[in-house]
């Protein structure tokens, strides 16, 4: 137990089984981000896949929209504490993408509009645990969401769901994103409460 | 965000210090300026913040993000925290907790919403509300560090009773020439002041910032909506969103 500080009572928010360690629920959508929003027109939007030999997979807005699209109903987790049960989203599972590409990786590296970056193994994207969605709650998703798309990696802290999502680099060796190469855990399991380096 | 501009790698396990209530200053009638002695705190840049943990008796704890108000000094952390009404741990900080008692802290957390003195090009400052504690912190370590880049400060508060800080921004201290401060007031203004209350707009923003051909570092810090709006008037003024680093205060830390 920590140190206790006198007259600290608290007012524990609502846990349960669904709640991971230190987080609470809320019913709003917070906004995060480390810059202003990117604005990306769907013209010049790409999805592009790069592997550890430098082949390419792209994919233009019209091409990507004609894939088959999963709606997804997950719990999602920031690491600023703050958890959302059921949200419910729409785009395209991440195993469809790679299905095609090949690949001897272990690591992924994806990058979004506006430079940010963020690291994780690429086995957390398959096997039906990630998606690059376009829709939340059955509307398109906002550009302070991450429009229009964003990755969705919910077993993972949210930072790792990359908002304004534009590629992933395949990499055989991990490379630390923009928070990780700041501090913040190379994996990030809301389970494990891998918030920082060394958690 | 360029990932070149991130440096400061951090890999060292950031585990949980006591800290002490050694001093505290009412800012504001619903803010606190905290002073906490944290032994073997190992220093931090302007613009971090910590994470504080509070255990009740009973065991029960939880934990909230707060900026450095102040750059390092020893073992010796500023916090300046606003009263939330119906919060957890704010209203605990600003009202309950006493000289002597102990919170835990760990950090310091964030290497990219930082200033640090050897930059020279101009900054520009915008603060909304409670987001002005990592731009003091900017403030005060330009001063220490006898810095002579040019600083502006936009500081957006409802009332002029709401300013934080207000003696140390209003008279100009020792080692602050070059820095400006313009406020904009959102529900009254005090007397004599030109204009009319209302939100921050591009008006303010041009008369109280740097042109973006002059490259200026651009900080953000407030409520969600205060820094989105002011963000999206940055962009729309042509400067370059690589140069606009921005710190949202949610509700909920989030
Ligand atoms: C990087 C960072 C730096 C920060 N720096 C500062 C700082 O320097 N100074 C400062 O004052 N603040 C700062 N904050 C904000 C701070 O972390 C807290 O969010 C703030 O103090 C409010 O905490 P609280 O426990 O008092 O309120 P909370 O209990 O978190 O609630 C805040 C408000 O939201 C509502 N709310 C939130 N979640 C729920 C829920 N699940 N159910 C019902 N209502 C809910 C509450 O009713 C209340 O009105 C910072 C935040 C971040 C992320």
């Amino acid at each position: 137990m920590g140190v206790v500080s006198p007259g600290f009572q608290g007012r524990p928010r609502t846990a349960g089984p669904q709640l991971p360690p230190g987080q609470y629920l809320i019913e709003d959508f917070p906004v995060l981000s480390a810059g202003p929003t990117p604005r990306v027109s769907l013209d010049e939007w790409e999805f592009v896949i790069t592997t550890e030999t430098g082949q390419v997979h792209r994919w233009s807005w019209p091409r990507f929209r004609e894939l088959p699209g999963e709606t997804p109903e997950v719990d999602i987790h920031c690491v600023t504490k703050w958890s959302k049960l059921g949200t419910v989203w729409r785009g395209v599972s991440l195993d469809t993408l790679l299905a095609e590409v090949d690949t001897a990786a272990d690591f992924a590296l994806v990058d979004s509009y506006g430079g940010y970056t963020t690291n994780l193994p690429l086995e957390d994207l398959l096997d039906g645990q990630a998606w690059i969605v376009y829709e939340y709650d059955g509307a398109d998703l906002a550009p302070e969401h991450g429009g229009p798309a964003r990755l969705l990696v919910p077993h993972l802290y949210f930072w790792k769901s990359a908002k304004w999502v534009h590629g992933i680099r395949l990499l055989l060796e991990d490379e630390p994103g923009f928070w990780e190469s700041i501090g913040y855990h190379d994996y990030g399991d809301p389970w494990r409460e891998q918030r920082y380096q060394g958690d | 965000m360029a990932r070149a501009a991130v440096s400061g790698r951090l890999t060292r396990r950031l585990s949980w210090r006591v800290a002490r209530l050694v001093d505290y200053r009412d800012e504001t009638p619903t803010a606190r300026t905290l002073l906490l002695d944290v032994a073997g705190w190992p220093g931090h840049s302007a613009g971090q913040h910590v994470d504080v943990r509070l255990t009740a008796a009973d065991g029960y704890s939880t934990q909230r993000s707060y900026s450095l108000a102040a750059p390092a000094d020893g073992d010796r952390l500023e916090l300046t925290v606003q009263r939330v009404p119906d919060g957890e741990v704010s209203p605990y900080l600003t009202e309950v907790y006493s000289v002597g008692d102990p919170v835990e802290v760990r950090g310091p957390i964030g290497g990219w919403f930082v200033w640090r003195p050897t930059k020279t090009e101009p900054v520009l400052l915008i603060a909304g509300g409670s987001g002005i504690v990592p731009l003091m912190a900017m403030v005060r370590a330009r001063r220490t560090a006898r810095s002579r880049t040019p600083f502006r400060l936009l500081y957006s508060v409802r009332s002029p009773a709401d300013v934080y800080y207000a003696r140390e921004l209003a008279r100009p201290t020792r080692g602050d020439d070059g820095l400006d401060v313009t406020y904009v007031y959102t529900r009254s203004a005090p007397q004599g002041w030109s204009g009319k209350p209302g939100r921050i707009g591009i008006a303010d923003i041009n008369r109280g910032g740097w042109p973006p051909e002059f490259e200026p570092s651009c900080f953000v810090c407030g409520p969600t909506g205060f820094v989105e709006t002011a963000a999206d008037i940055l962009l729309a003024l042509g400067h370059a969103p690589g140069r606009i680093k921005t710190e949202r205060f949610g509700p909920s830390g989030g």
